[in-house]
């Protein structure tokens, strides 16, 4: 499958029609990415724990079930979690979002091959655990009509894979005190700091 | 700390514990099942006003409860201390961002184990979790668990901590074959 989207362009189309929703950001250029677009208080960015992105959407939309999380991440994020999945699936959050956005490389790390390019599919996998819509968008048109789709309500988790360029853009780096973003997004929520 | 009311000899724990999770406003708990945590894990699944999680692996249950407490909720994570092995990584999550964390860990490997696989990682769970930044209470007896767990609440919940209570294989006994 050829990967054409630019990343922060389809990042930026799904942020622009982020009405309110929490948006959970996994480590590396999906961080940046989020950034790169705009930081906002209702951003929490991963900078390490590979693997606890959508899982940390899990919680937070289970602890928030008025509101919409969209989990923005990588698929080298996502493949170390595939047992998240099925947590999620049968967790059937009905208010969470997984957007991967697959390069098919760890590019963060020297763009090594990762699975999704030697044939595994994330979406047939979630599909496969039972999420409620799932799909693998590979143009920026497609784009516009999954945020669309997704401002509709869900009846269970989604998760759709963007088919992304391989390129390593430069880097807007998102606060890496984990406390701060903590606090700040915890206020967003009018929760208190310890 | 108030005493508990009933006997030590007579107390049965898991339901004390139970009590004393929601007393402290815990509406969430994630778990890997383990034989000693069968009936807490039971009382937390049948109540509906506590959200369940099962994982598949343990980890799965760190993030998840950095989550609920950036929404607002307290959870409880609960594990084998074979399990602990898993979490090292994760742990980072809550230890670098201050977000509270409670892990009741049933220990296996340590006490009467007859299975020598489980003795290894019973050994190194202590040090594991001190080495990752979490705190580390242990439970000998009945009372103990009550207790600790009790103060182990205020030390995640409202001093930003991430405590692990270790339940030790003596307390829950000699698993059958």
């Amino acid at each position: 499958m050829s990967s054409v989207m630019d990343r922060r362009l389809a990042v930026a189309k799904l942020l622009d029609s982020r009405n309110d929703a929490l948006v959970i950001t996994g480590l590396g250029s999906p961080s940046y990415d989020v950034h790169a677009h705009s930081d906002a208080d209702n951003n929490y960015y991963l900078w390490g724990a590979m693997g606890g992105a959508a899982l940390t959407g899990l919680g937070l939309a289970q602890a928030q079930p008025g509101k919409r999380v969209m989990v923005i991440t990588g698929d080298g994020e996502m493949l170390m979690a595939f047992g998240a999945l099925a947590t999620i699936a049968v967790a059937r959050p009905t208010n969470l979002d997984i957007i991967v956005l697959d390069n098919q490389h760890f590019g963060e790390t020297g763009m090594q091959n990762s699975h999704t390019g030697m044939g595994i599919d994330i979406a047939k996998v979630a599909n496969a655990t039972g999420f409620d819509a799932t799909d693998t968008l590979t143009t920026l048109d497609e784009v516009d009509e999954l945020c669309g789709k997704l401002a509709l309500p869900a009846s269970g988790p989604r998760l759709f894979v963007l088919k992304i360029e391989a390129k390593n853009l430069p880097r807007s780096l998102p606060p890496r005190d984990a406390t701060y973003i903590k606090t700040r997004f915890r206020g967003f929520l009018g929760l208190q700091p310890c | 700390m108030k005493e508990p009311e009933v006997s030590v000899q007579n107390l049965n724990w898991p339901t004390a514990l139970y009590e004393t999770l929601k007393a402290a406003n815990v509406q969430h708990m994630a778990y890997v099942p383990d034989a000693g945590h069968t009936e807490l894990i039971n009382l937390l699944n049948n109540d509906a006003q506590v959200i369940t999680n099962v994982l598949t692996t343990e980890e799965e249950g760190i993030a998840i409860a950095t989550g609920t407490w950036l929404g607002g909720l307290r959870s409880v994570v609960l594990m084998q201390s074979s399990g602990v092995g898993n979490c090292i990584n994760m742990l980072s999550l809550p230890v670098q961002s201050r977000t509270p964390l409670l892990m009741l860990v049933t220990m296996r490997g340590e006490w009467n184990e007859f299975n020598p696989w489980q003795v290894p990682m019973g050994k190194a769970t202590q040090a594991s979790l001190e080495a990752i930044g979490v705190t580390v209470l242990r439970a000998e007896t009945p009372q103990d668990i009550v207790e600790i767990t009790e103060q182990a609440i205020t030390m995640a919940f409202e001093a930003d901590g991430q405590i692990a209570v270790l339940l030790s294989q003596r307390l829950l006994g000699k698993k059958t074959w």
